[in-house]
């Protein structure tokens, strides 16, 4: 794991949860929506607030395909739940938010659960099963 | 009526999201280090690359459908429910997916740190 690939990472964690937060706040704005309505749902993308969101989570989209290309899935997934983390973090000491026990217990578990993976290896070797056609080298003539 | 379009939509991102990783992951996989390929052949090649790979393609359009799913579970239900259930399902459902479909070893290590993101996602929402 070089410099680069823990900052892909870091990318993968800010855009999601930035992307994420700015889009519900647009479709809190926008109320309920049915099937009945489609429309309404295809024209949120007008709201600036939903078309923020878009941009951060399009930023988020290519960091995870970068991510993914060096990355086993359940490496890269873990650690892009640490954007939970970090809105959690920027509400308490930026916007001096209250954080319940509960959410710092889940702070926690997240925190936890991203070192387990992180101390593991980033790419594991893909399991041979049974029905796997093993392809030979070709003998050289 | 209202917590049933909820639990459905949530139902629908997590089924969604799940085939989109594991769509992604694949065609990824395929295309090679991104960096790398870069640094070697410029981001053009990258990005010819990407396209020329079909399961791209229907991981996009899985993506695309949780996206929506998510757009209108957020305007029935409440962020505090659908954004973390459906997130937290997703994390231990791509643990079960990435180990039958993409070969990955989810030993004791990984199994337990996605339950444990899981279980963490779930109780920021409280």
């Amino acid at each position: 794991m070089t410099f680069r690939k823990y900052l892909v990472l870091a990318g993968v964690a800010v855009f999601s949860a930035a992307g994420d937060s700015l889009l519900a706040r647009g479709m809190k704005d926008l109320g309920g929506m049915s099937l009945h309505n489609l429309s309404s749902l295809i024209l949120a993308i007008l709201d600036p607030w939903v078309a923020s969101g878009i941009l951060l989570l399009l930023a988020f989209f290519a960091s995870y395909m970068s991510a993914l290309s060096w990355a086993d899935l359940t490496y890269v997934l873990p650690a892009s739940s640490l954007g939970y983390v970090l809105v959690a973090v920027a509400a308490r000491f930026g916007f001096h938010e209250a954080i319940s026990p509960a959410r710092w217990m889940g702070i926690a578990l997240i925190t936890a659960g991203v070192g387990f993976v992180a101390a593991g290896p980033s790419l594991t070797p893909a399991r041979k099963l049974p029905g796997d056609v093993i392809s030979q080298p070709e003998a050289q003539s | 009526m209202k917590e049933a379009y909820t639990w459905a939509a949530i139902a629908l991102i997590v089924i969604a999201s799940t085939t989109g990783d594991i769509l992604l992951s694949h065609a990824m996989k395929q295309v090679g280090d991104v960096g790398e390929l870069w640094k070697r052949h410029g981001l053009l090649n990258v990005i010819v690359r990407v396209l020329a790979t079909p399961t791209f393609f229907l991981g996009l359009i899985a993506m695309g459908v949780a996206f929506y799913s998510l757009l209108f579970g957020l305007s029935w239900g409440d962020l505090s429910l659908v954004v973390p259930a459906s997130a937290s399902l997703t994390f231990v459902a791509n643990a079960f997916a990435a180990r039958l479909f993409l070969h990955e070893r989810v030993g004791r290590r990984r199994m337990l740190a996605a339950l444990l993101v899981a279980g963490g996602v779930a109780l920021m929402a409280i």
